[in-house]
């Protein structure tokens, strides 16, 4: 099987990375070779972040090669432009308006619903990608993101 | 464990097999990207400690393995500098116990002041180097060194860089030692006293000890030769032999894990049997240089990919010995003092009052960006003191009057001491004014613990170190304490010291907003663990 190339970014604070240690969790539970890489330190201090997640029966460098990314996932409208040479010319792109504004309880959990929404183009089946989520995150947390997971797939299925 | 599957950083990997192997002792100071080894490491059971600087925490993991216990010592590039002074004489004894030093090196200055490339150390202190391409090889690699350190009685260095220390690879973990070494003190003078009588034999030691780690490393040493088109021929090391192997999956391929002694007989054989050699290594051409001294005709990469990391992109650039200008990625939105940060009210101080800055390492070195604008240099951890005394003795009395030293707490602590005793000792005509921005925590690296917080590494409580006090008993004249958000305070009091022609130290204390719950947490804590042992001891009574 052919390399999944993710790259997730936003600014800090906003989960990117919560969000891929959990997409990479999910794919490593579907049992395939994950590496998953990104730049911590100064990254934390409110700059630009991204993450990559790479996937498949072999992966060898743990970052995503510029214009190789098959999805693009961004969380935050300023970023976009700045990620957009990673991705591949016929890669997808989602963007924060892939969920409209008001659909989510609490903004906080726009990075898992932006899973949920790649959900449906990544073959990872959803039991791995609701043990990944248990795992990742704190009990009392559990409900309101399976809802926002939810809300981000059913809003990707709506779309396509 | 046998056949467990786990998906782990690098770091977090080095930390699980420094478990299975039977560590009994890790040490360090937090530095990106090594910092979440030990903390890893005390969540998993083991001893951890922060040590106030990298050559302290050498130092203790040196006596350590002197008694007989596998330790590991953690640091970034740059602590290696720190820690230099012990390890290049620690090269010339005998240990007992097992002893890793990691150097997590910065290829691209993630978040580090310089890229130098620590790869030279194993050359210059003449100690192995073991460099893993991916979490599995750093799980492994912890447990060979730990065997090379004990069969050749040599500390080994494990070099690690940010790729391959905070990218999660899968990784199966191996058995835990069962009866790891029991401690115990046996003497061995000529071993551990390096005085001249001791260390001219303790040398020749050292390169016997070498001479037979060379020979090992060419018929066992942990290479992995992928075969392929005899066209080309890649040598690489550490990540970017993953990077290779991806850029150019046709090649042949040898990727060395011990790389410091080289099997260069080893390597001669791979070259003889390829057309073109090239060598893939991030930073220095360290390696290839090596290959060509050795007389092994390798092609190296341009100059221009010394500069940053290496990634596919680059690697398939360097084959096909491009050397046109790269692209350059976009700008994204630079990091910046959070919202509500204590630093934010002291540089807006300091840049109204027209200060030349003398700065110093960690979160508030952010202060040299906009909208403060209130930083002139940093070069090191504790520089910002003895850098600031310097401009101090030479500038023209208008200027020398306006230089101010700013260090953060567990800086101060690391290497900022000495520079106070320099300010004593030798005190610049105009006075000195230090600020020590003590923000509770080692903020920059994800908010540890050091010897001025009075907690250890797991937050429980321990001594605690009076930056106040400490500075009174060494003699500096003035000395205060303000609270970092009583601007109107810290301005009059800077003002007036800065006038004066005397040694000048200030604590502007506030807990980083970040850390503050936290260490609300952990000193609620440790009250009630305190009240509970002061009952227990009262019904005893």
């Amino acid at each position: 099987m052919k390399v999944k190339n993710i790259v997730i970014a936003g600014l800090g604070g906003q989960g990117v990375l919560k969000a891929s240690d959990i997409l990479a969790d999910a794919a490593f539970r579907a049992g395939f070779d994950v590496k998953k890489s990104e730049l911590h330190g100064m990254s934390q201090r409110g700059g630009s972040v991204s993450s990559d997640v790479r996937y498949g029966e072999c992966v060898l460098s743990p970052m995503v090669p510029p214009g190789e990314a098959d999805v693009l996932v961004v969380l935050e409208p300023t970023q976009v432009e700045i990620n957009r040479p990673t991705l591949r010319a016929d890669g997808i792109l989602i963007g924060p308006d892939a969920i409209a504004p008001d659909a989510l309880k609490n903004k906080k959990s726009l990075n898992v619903a932006l899973l949920g929404a790649i959900s449906t183009v990544l073959d990872i089946p959803d039991e791995h990608w609701m043990a990944a989520m248990h795992a990742n995150l704190a009990e009392k947390l559990h409900a309101l993101n399976e809802q926002a997971f939810e809300i981000g797939r059913d809003a990707a299925r709506a779309r396509s | 464990m046998t056949g467990e599957r786990l998906l782990l950083s690098g770091d977090d990997a080095v930390a699980l097999a420094a478990l299975h192997a039977g560590v009994r002792l890790g040490t360090g100071y937090p530095g990106t990207p090594s910092t979440e080894i030990l903390e890893t490491f005390d969540q998993l059971g083991g001893h951890a400690q922060w040590s106030p600087n990298e050559k302290v925490a050498l130092e203790v993991g040196l006596g350590s393995a002197f008694a007989g216990a596998r330790t590991i010592v953690t640091m970034k590039h740059v602590g290696l500098n720190v820690a230099a002074d012990p390890l290049f004489t620690a090269a010339y004894t005998d240990l007992v116990g097992g002893l890793i030093v990691v150097s997590a090196d910065d290829p691209g200055m993630a978040s580090s002041q310089n890229e130098q490339d620590n790869r030279h150390y194993a050359r210059a202190a003449a100690l192995p180097m073991l460099e893993p391409t991916d979490s599995q090889q750093a799980y492994d690699f912890t447990w060979l060194g730990f065997e090379i350190s004990e069969r050749w009685k040599i500390p080994v260095i494990l070099r690690l860089t940010t790729r391959v220390c905070h990218a999660k690879t899968v990784v199966r973990p191996r058995p835990a030692l069962q009866t790891p070494p029991e401690p115990g003190f046996r003497r061995d003078v000529p071993a551990r006293v390096m005085i001249p009588a001791y260390a001219k034999p303790a040398h020749l030691r050292l390169r016997q000890k070498l001479a037979e780690i060379t020979a090992w490393n060419e018929t066992e040493g942990p290479h992995q030769l992928t075969a392929g088109d005899a066209r080309l021929g890649i040598v690489a090391t550490g990540i970017a032999a993953v990077h290779a192997r991806e850029a150019a999956p046709e090649a042949s391929q040898l990727t060395v894990g011990l790389t410091y002694p080289l099997p260069l007989e080893r390597i001669r054989a791979f070259a003889e049997g390829v057309e073109r050699l090239v060598v893939i290594e991030e930073g220095d051409p360290v390696l290839v240089e090596s290959l060509r001294a050795a007389g092994i005709p390798a092609e190296g990469k341009p100059e221009m990919y010394r500069f940053g990391e290496l990634n596919v992109a680059r690697v398939r650039r360097i084959l096909a010995s491009d050397t046109s200008p790269e692209a350059v990625p976009p700008k994204g939105k630079p990091p910046e003092l959070c919202q509500g940060c204590s630093h934010r009210g002291v540089f807006e101080t300091l840049r109204d009052l027209n200060c030349i800055v003398s700065g110093d390492i960690g979160c508030y070195t952010l202060g040299v960006l906009p909208p403060f604008s209130a930083m002139d240099t940093c070069v090191c951890m504790g520089a910002s003191i003895g850098v600031g005394l310097g401009m101090r003795h030479v500038l023209p009395e208008e200027q020398a009057r306006r230089v101010v030293s700013v260090i953060g707490d567990s800086t101060f602590v690391h290497s900022g001491i000495t520079g106070l005793a320099e300010m004593v000792y030798n005190p610049p005509p105009t006075g000195h004014v230090v600020l020590i921005l003590d923000n509770g925590t080692t903020a920059m690296t994800g908010q540890q613990e050091h010897p001025g917080t009075g907690r250890l590494l797991d937050h429980s409580p321990t001594g605690k170190i009076s930056f106040e006090a400490l500075a009174e008993s060494m003699g500096v004249q003035n000395v205060h304490v303000v609270d970092s958000q009583k601007i109107e305070t810290l301005r009059e009091l800077v003002i007036d010291l800065l006038a004066r022609n005397e040694t000048s130290l200030v604590v502007t204390r506030q807990p980083c907003v970040l850390a503050a719950p936290k260490i609300r947490f952990y000193e609620k804590a440790n009250a009630e663990q305190r009240a509970t042992e002061t009952c227990a001891a009262d019904v005893v009574d």
